[in-house]
């Protein structure tokens, strides 16, 4: 059995997979290395919920798993719940029978967190169920192909909010989710990206040692909904950060803090520019929605200086 | 008739009870507190809302150990009952009307992934309009997604099935999940004398659950994996075997807990078929209230029966089969509705039961009841006289009747 | 056979104990003033004696603020019939006001029936009408009874008290038992003063006689 661990470097992350290969998840896909990632660092036992998802669909195709530890697919809105329920069970299960109680992780896309699931995530929220909850943000239905979601960030287009000549893709900002969460008096929320695999791990590790809800918010590159290289999936993912559009930081008991500062950021035409989404957002017609987004990108960063106590 | 006879047969009772006087919310909560439940995940809907109340209470003062997981509709009330149960727990829900509806996704999950939830039904009519009082169209909604479904008719009913509902549930060759149906407000608020049986005596009849392939992070199974066209149909044939094959295992329990209780229990009850010409079949409450007018009937010479059932799924086709035999007309009554279909539901059920009988009586489709019209024995007996005119002439004038409406 | 009984007094309850008895009580009141708890002890009090009881909540549509109305019936074999109850043998009207409502609750009352008031002196239009279907009154102040008591207009348990005096389908030491189960978490002195509210009214509830 494995233990809590923080790491320093990505060498010391434990070998040990519970994720195995030859799933279908597409080849960039940051998926995977959230779930190797979760699974090495919550020490068994533990057991998988899994909103259905692109992870869902892609891991589990009958008759094939890729999970070595128990996993359960209920529906697409109930993950928080079904969660909710496993954990009862093994609360009232461990005094009963002494059955040890497992860890519990949820893993959702953004669809079945920021939309359809929110209901269900709120209700497990304020009920202070203990588990980990994990949303993974490709920004929109990728699994559906391509429909824009309430993570879907302001000018990305999908299949429904098309960049028309009329209306150049969504007009409407991306959900705060960590604000969301944190409003339910939960101990613990952070956001995490694939190219800071350090600071991810040790987020997990941290959520997993807390008692109650947490909840993790993931920034997954998607090269298929997102129309960019497979090869590019990291260096996109970095780029969220480093234009400060994705920040990195994390929540504990009332406090924030900054994992990743970025004094100096990249303008983000350099990330749009790699993703065919936000392609017409580069066109002169449409430099009022990038200034607009430039500007919400901007405020965001100042409001989370804020509240890590920083001045700007 | 002498004062003696008792229909209930208490007096053969092998275990000790209590008489006692509940109403049929508290009954099932009851009997789900004697079941020694692990979880309850319920939202409080009326006619239903004293069951989640008791149960509450029940955990708070001590007097179950179980969790209750006070959740925030009933769709999570189902999702976190299928979480629970998978995970080894005895698991009791209870909803009605919108609640189940807002549950229906769930359904289907619940019974494919085989789960063992119990979850009481306090039958209320469908919105819209809004309205608290009993149609059968929640217990309806569930007779496609592979849930046992059980009716009571009194609150002895309610209490008993609940207890048997467990069992069934659970048992190894079951393995679905199931409901207990009572009339909202006639049965759900309404108190009725009844016998509990003690404490002590209930495990002999449902022990602690033994549950099959929990979640076991010492034995991990993948739960509800995707399923496409090379696999779906092997699967659901399969749930269908399985489902059919519950039949004779429930008929066994219902057995078994009448040599316990000393109260009979049988997927349908009949009275007056020995010799009966015309039938009403009829769902819930108003099936005392049939026989209450058939008695008299008969007291009259009026050769009458009544058929109600206390098992809906699996459907007892060869006991309605067998108990509609001789008769010339049978009646049936819907509390509700399926608009457009060429019956209501229980119609359509006994229909497709007897379509390949050589004889068979002329069946014709009575509508009562809906958001709680009362049925009074008035109705019942318009019922049966249009049942005797049909058979005299040999055929059915006037398929859909609706009884108790202004015109 | 079947006999049914709807002409009851307790003397002929004694001498036919082996036949069938069905008793079918409604009960008038004002929403908050316990009339769905008054005919529930009633139920428990009948049980306790070994009978079957089928209480009920209204039937029909309730809306706030309006009359509210429940219904026992009981009996000494198992009850099957689960419809309203549209001929009572007999009516409780446990709201002083309401008996001038006279169509109203004496709607279905049968023949030979009694009918049960919470009155200083009954309406005498009340008096009139149940003359001609030769009901029996019976009246109590309840009003009284309950400000004496619990110095609140509490009146139904004192109502359910004037009943068993007038009718005699269950004892008072039920009725109190119903009582103190029905009230086992309020408190003792809730019990107790119920307790004194049924014989209280018990005593003085009195037929009237023109």
């Amino acid at each position: 059995m494995s233990e809590l661990k923080s790491i320093k470097t990505l060498k010391d992350i434990p070998r040990k997979e519970q994720f195995a290969p030859g799933h279908r998840l597409c080849a960039g896909c940051g998926i995977p290395q959230l779930v190797r990632f979760t699974l090495k660092a919550v020490p068994d036992p533990k057991i998988v919920v899994n909103a259905t998802s692109c992870l869902e669909v892609a891991s589990t195709i009958f008759p094939y798993t890729a999970w070595k530890i128990p996993w359960i697919h209920n529906a697409f809105e109930n993950s928080a719940a079904t969660a909710s329920g496993i954990e009862a069970a093994f609360r009232a299960l461990e005094k009963k029978k002494g059955i040890k109680k497992p860890k519990i992780i949820v893993f959702a896309g953004d669809g079945g967190t920021f939309d359809i699931g929110m209901q269900a995530l709120s209700g497990a929220l304020e009920r202070g169920h203990d588990f980990i909850y994990i949303c993974y943000d490709n920004e929109a239905y990728m699994n559906t192909g391509i429909q824009r979601s309430g993570a879907t960030p302001k000018g990305a287009a999908t299949t429904t909010s098309p960049a028309g000549r009329v209306i150049p893709g969504k007009q409407e900002r991306k959900k705060d989710l960590i604000g969301i969460a944190i409003a339910h008096g939960i101990r613990y929320a952070a956001t995490m990206n694939p190219a800071y695999p350090v600071d991810m791990y040790n987020k997990i590790v941290k959520a997993a040692s807390i008692k109650g809800p947490v909840v993790l918010h993931y920034f997954t590159p998607c090269p298929t909904g997102w129309y960019f290289d497979p090869s590019l999936s990291i260096e996109v993912a970095r780029l969220a950060v480093q234009t400060r559009l994705w920040p990195l930081y994390e929540y504990e008991d009332g406090k924030y803090k900054i994992n990743i500062m970025v004094r100096r950021p990249k303008p983000i035409e350099d990330y749009f520019k790699l993703q065919r989404r936000f392609a017409h957002l580069l066109r002169p017609e449409n430099k009022w929605l990038l200034d607009d987004i430039k500007k919400d990108i901007e405020e965001n960063w100042k409001r989370l200086l804020r509240l890590a106590g920083i001045e700007a | 008739m002498s004062c003696k006879s008792n229909r209930n047969g208490e007096r053969r009772m092998s275990v000790k009870s209590r008489r006692i006087g509940l109403n049929g919310d508290t009954a099932v909560a009851y009997a789900a507190k004697q079941a020694n439940v692990d979880v309850i995940s319920a939202y409080p809907i009326t006619p239903q809302t004293i069951m989640v109340e008791k149960l509450a209470e029940y955990v708070n003062n001590g007097e179950l150990d179980a969790v209750f997981i006070p959740v925030e509709s009933e769709h999570t009330a189902l999702s976190a009952a299928v979480g629970a149960s998978l995970a080894g727990a005895r698991v009791f829900t209870a909803t009605a009307s919108q609640g189940l509806a807002l549950m229906y996704e769930i359904l289907w999950i619940a019974a494919g992934l085989r789960t063992t939830v119990v979850m009481a039904l306090g039958n209320r009519a469908f919105s819209p309009n809004i309205n608290i009082h009993c149609s059968h169209d929640d217990l309806y909604a569930v007779r496609d997604t592979g849930w046992i479904e059980l009716i009571a008719e009194n609150v002895q009913e309610a209490y008993d099935l609940t207890l048997q509902a467990f069992k069934i549930s659970e048992d190894k060759k079951v393995l679905f999940p199931s409901t207990i149906s009572l009339d909202g407000f006639i049965l759900t608020h309404s108190l009725e004398a009844l016998y509990v049986i003690d404490d002590a005596y209930v495990e002999n009849f449902l022990p602690p659950k033994d549950p099959v392939y929990p979640i076991d992070p010492n034995n991990p199974i993948t739960y509800g994996p995707l399923d496409l066209q090379d696999y779906y149909i092997e699967h659901k044939k399969l749930q269908d075997y399985h489902f059919e094959n519950s039949y004779p295992r429930i008929l066994e329990i219902f057995q078994e807990y009448s040599e316990f209780t000393g109260r009979t229990y049988k997927p349908i009850k009949t009275y007056g078929l020995d010799d009966a010409e015309v039938a009403i079949m009829i769902l819930g409450s108003s099936a005392g209230t049939a026989r209450f007018v058939a008695k008299k009937l008969r007291e009259k010479g009026q050769k009458v029966g009544v058929i109600s059932l206390t098992l809906y799924r699996p459907f007892p086709v060869d006991k309605i089969k067998e108990a509609t035999k001789g008769l010339k007309a049978l009646a049936i009554m819907d509390r509700s509705l399926s608009f457009g279909s060429p019956g209501a539901q229980l119609y359509m059920d006994v229909a497709s039961a007897l379509v390949n009988e050589r004889e068979k009586p002329l069946l014709f489709n009575v509508i009562y009841g809906l958001g709680g019209r009362d049925l009074t024995p008035d109705q019942v007996e318009y019922v049966f006289k249009k049942a005797q005119e049909y058979a005299k002439e040999g055929e059915v004038k006037e398929l859909k009747l609706w009884v108790g409406v202004r015109e | 056979m079947i006999k049914l009984i709807s002409n009851i007094t307790y003397l002929h309850l004694k001498k036919i104990e082996r036949c069938r008895l069905l008793i079918e009580v409604r009960w008038h009141g004002r929403g908050g003033q316990g009339v769905v708890t008054s005919s529930e002890l009633l139920a428990l009090a009948a049980i306790y004696e070994g009978k079957y009881v089928y209480h009920a909540p209204e039937f029909g549509p309730e809306r706030r603020g309006a009359p509210v109305r429940a219904y026992t019936r009981i009996d000494n074999e198992p009850i099957e019939q689960h419809f309203g109850i549209y001929e009572p043998d007999i009516v409780v009207v446990i709201d002083p006001t309401l008996q001038t409502e006279v169509d109203y609750i004496l709607s279905g009352l049968k023949k030979n029936g009694m009918l049960i008031l919470n009155a200083d002196e009954p309406y005498e239009k009340v008096i009139e009408k149940a003359k001609m279907n030769d009901i029996r009154v019976w009246y109590v102040n309840a009003y009284d009874i309950a400000m004496d008591i619990f110095g609140r207009p509490f009146y139904n348990t004192p109502m359910l008290g004037a009943l068993v005096k007038a009718s005699n389908i269950v004892n008072l030491e039920s009725v109190n038992r119903a009582i103190e189960e029905k009230f086992k978490g309020r408190g003792k002195e809730i019990i107790q003063k119920n307790i004194q509210a049924v014989e209280l009214a018990n005593k003085e509830v009195k037929q009237y006689e023109s």
